[in-house]
């Protein structure tokens, strides 16, 4: 089996699943943990916050997530300044005692697209100070290849915005970033539902990354569990190499000895 | 004295990071801290003293993408 020797490798470590999953907007801890165990995912991505120090009620993160079934990847969600996204991984890796960050620096509230003036320089800071870089980027090769030349564990270009579930908007930008970077591409926000996860995977992305498509949808544990097949199905079609496209038919049956 | 903690203004006798935890019966395993700006080691928290002004950001990670 093809499959089962194919490893997403980032920064020297190994993973099975090339999905990723974030940890927002389930309904209840227990819905969130049983999705993420559907999804096969290895790597799950959590936000930092502060703690309400006037309300003690609520639960931590930390009590749902098996830390030794999966690898965390803190984002910077909510950052729009270097500072603030440095800052944040800063506090991330003293609250995980990981160096995995999922860098993100947005530009407006609107349309959430990365901000790439303040990513490339949060990603130099951050590269120094050893932390192991997967920056959320636009699907543009230039700055998948500034990323990748500061240091950049992997790049991250968006399919299309986030929580839009507009699958992969640009095919073709994805196609020329992976023929410019050696990194792991993998793409991170868009996905709308399934096939939009196999057709990243089919383009030869080494990952998905998705949160709201999963604990979006009207089942997200059944949702799960079709991203899980779609990146498998999707990695492995790429694998297989698929037909090229043609205008007209190629009959599959033999055109010798048909009936006269 | 006052001390800022999360953007409000708290009023605490003297005591150390640590002991305002426990009177805020927060667990500080799954925490980070910054005081005044930087990053207080989860090891410092048992012999710090917190003093007038100091401003306190207590984090921990929630769901998110």
């Amino acid at each position: 089996m093809v499959e089962k020797k194919d490893k997403l490798i980032i920064a020297g470590r190994e993973f099975t699943s090339r999905l990723m999953v974030g940890t927002g907007k389930y309904e209840s801890f227990k819905q969130m943990v049983t999705a993420i165990e559907k999804s096969g995912a290895e790597i799950v991505t959590v936000a930092v916050r502060r703690v309400n120090i006037s309300d003690r009620s609520k639960e931590s993160l930390l009590d749902h997530i098996d830390l030794q079934k999966y690898t965390l990847l803190p984002n910077t969600a909510g950052c729009y300044t270097a500072d603030d996204a440095i800052r944040t991984c800063r506090l991330a890796r003293e609250a995980g005692l990981s160096d995995f960050v999922k860098l993100e620096v947005l530009g407006d509230d609107k349309t959430l697209f990365p901000n790439n003036e303040e990513l490339l320089k949060a990603a130099q800071t951050l590269v120094r100070e050893g932390f192991t870089v997967l920056p959320y980027t636009s699907d543009d090769p230039i700055v998948c290849r500034k990323l990748q030349d500061i240091g950049c564990a992997a790049v991250m270009p968006l399919g299309a915005p986030i929580g839009s579930g507009l699958g992969i908007r640009n095919p073709y930008n994805i196609r020329i970033i992976l023929e410019t970077v050696t990194v792991p591409v993998i793409v991170d926000a868009g996905v709308g539902t399934a096939s939009d996860a196999a057709i990243a995977m089919e383009l030869g992305c080494d990952g998905v990354l998705m949160n709201t498509a999963i604990a979006g949808a009207k089942d997200p544990v059944a949702m799960a569990e079709a991203m899980n097949m779609a990146v498998r199905a999707g990695r492995l079609a790429y694998l297989a190499g698929r037909i090229p496209k043609k205008l007209y038919a190629t009959a599959s049956s033999p055109l010798e000895g048909v009936i006269e | 004295m006052k001390i800022i903690v999360n953007g409000e203004e708290k009023s605490i006798t003297g005591m150390t990071v640590f002991e305002y935890l426990q009177t805020l019966d927060i667990d500080p395993r799954p925490l980070a801290i910054e005081l005044n700006r930087e990053i207080l080691p989860k090891n410092n928290y048992k012999t710090t003293m917190l003093r007038e002004g100091d401003q306190l950001e207590v984090v921990w990670f929630v769901g998110g993408g």
